[in-house]
């Protein structure tokens, strides 16, 4: 049953703003902020995230008819570890260098609570299709907002973007924040984007 | 263990490796481990008290069990891949074993502390310890340092929050920043003065 474009569109719309990881749920917030540091980073780690949460979602809706159910927690798990570790061994295969940057926090998207959230929301009770757009645009909701994040701290904190040198930021007229790129900087990132997210959520709900 | 470095050495490694597990290198305040179970609990002194110290617990526990479990087992084989998979089935089966030893024995130990184990196995702090634990190369010895000193940093950095947020109860906050934006920012507050730390010890 392929999920007709109506629902495609519900879900994007829930995924990236109605119902948006980040600043709706607060979840997974563990593994993928550490590494907001860079905006590369971000990037392959938010790569290997919508990799995991959309193909796990979609096994676990695949499998749904065959996982008795008290044990479907331990299933989901080990299903979310098998694409965990596929992503692992690729970057440790063919990019070692962001492979030894990530360090843990490959390993650590098993215990992101979106992939696991969104496997028992959306996969358990929806046919593959369905669940592997809600998990591909839950996983894009999610990337959006670190990216955001990671541009401004990697901009403020070392005057670059991607690696190379923003115009008036790496001059020396522009005195580097060095604790955009310490771990407070990204607490306070978050929770300004926090802020200004759900600050216009409430505007937009008071007009209705 | 190298049989050449004397036993004093090691255990002096790993009482480095456990304060600075606790201030300089906190798993959540410079790791952002354990942040989803973080900012949702702590807004109860009494609920993160019971869940600061399940996770010392089983903390300290699974370091121990999955260090060996790696080095005498997945090592060995070749197997090293295989360990994501190894460690969250170890961490969970480990949780459900004590919840029922607990609920068997001591009633009032599991009322405190019985509910949160569940939450436990999900917690990404747990999983990070174990995996920075493996990526370091810590000995045994260190291994449960590291284990006990990243559990006791956890428990101080909830308890300070949840003894913070209380006090934010009658406050007036504006709306958008309410619990969770303020919350991030408490931590980041705490983040910077745990940075004072830094330099106490030339631990890794």
């Amino acid at each position: 049953m392929a999920a007709t474009n109506l629902q495609v569109k519900k879900f994007a719309a829930e995924g990236l703003w109605g119902n948006n990881p980040i600043f709706r749920q607060v979840l997974g917030l563990c593994s993928t902020l550490a590494v907001t540091n860079l905006v590369l980073n971000t990037l392959v780690m938010c790569g290997a995230l919508v990799f995991t949460v959309a193909c796990s979602s979609a096994t676990v809706s695949a499998l749904r008819n065959y996982t008795p159910r008290n044990v479907r927690m331990m299933v989901e798990t080990l299903i979310i570890a098998v694409y965990v570790i596929i992503v692992d061994i690729l970057l440790k295969a063919y990019w070692p260098q962001m492979s030894s940057n990530l360090g843990p926090y490959v390993g650590l998207i098993i215990t992101n609570c979106i992939v696991m959230g969104r496997c028992e929301a959306c996969g358990i009770s929806n046919p593959p299709v369905g669940a592997f757009v809600d998990g591909f645009f839950n996983g894009l909701g999610y990337c959006y907002i670190l990216i955001i994040i990671a541009t401004f701290r990697e901009i403020l904190g070392m005057g670059t973007f991607l690696g190379f040198a923003v115009p008036y930021f790496s001059t020396p007229y522009w005195d580097k924040w060095i604790m955009m790129v310490m771990p407070p900087g990204a607490f306070f990132m978050l929770g300004l984007v926090v802020w200004f997210f759900r600050t216009i959520q409430i505007e937009k709900e008071k007009r209705k | 263990m190298n049989p050449e470095q004397p036993f004093n050495a090691e255990l002096w490694q790993a009482l480095v490796v456990f304060v600075s597990a606790i201030f300089t290198q906190n798993i959540l305040l410079t790791y952002f481990l354990g942040l989803c179970s973080f900012v949702g609990v702590s807004n109860q002194l009494k609920t993160s008290m019971g869940l600061g110290f399940a996770v010392i617990f089983v903390m300290t526990s699974t370091c121990a069990i999955n260090w060996v479990a790696y080095h005498w087992l997945l090592v060995p084989m070749h197997l090293e891949f295989f360990r994501f998979i190894l460690f969250i089935i170890i961490i969970a089966a480990f949780v459900q074993f004590i919840e029922m030893v607990i609920d068997r024995y001591s009633p009032v130990l599991y009322q405190n502390l019985g509910v949160f184990l569940p939450l436990i196995t999900v917690n990404c702090a747990i999983l990070g310890a174990v995996l920075f634990m493996v990526i370091r190369n810590y000995t045994f010895i260190t291994s449960i340092g590291y284990g006990l000193g990243s559990g006791i940093g956890w428990f101080l950095a909830i308890m300070a929050m949840a003894g913070i947020r209380e006090r934010l109860a009658v406050d007036r906050i504006p709306k958008g920043l309410q619990g969770p934006g303020i919350t991030l920012f408490i931590a980041g507050l705490m983040a910077l003065a745990f940075i004072g730390f830094t330099g106490v010890l030339q631990g890794r």
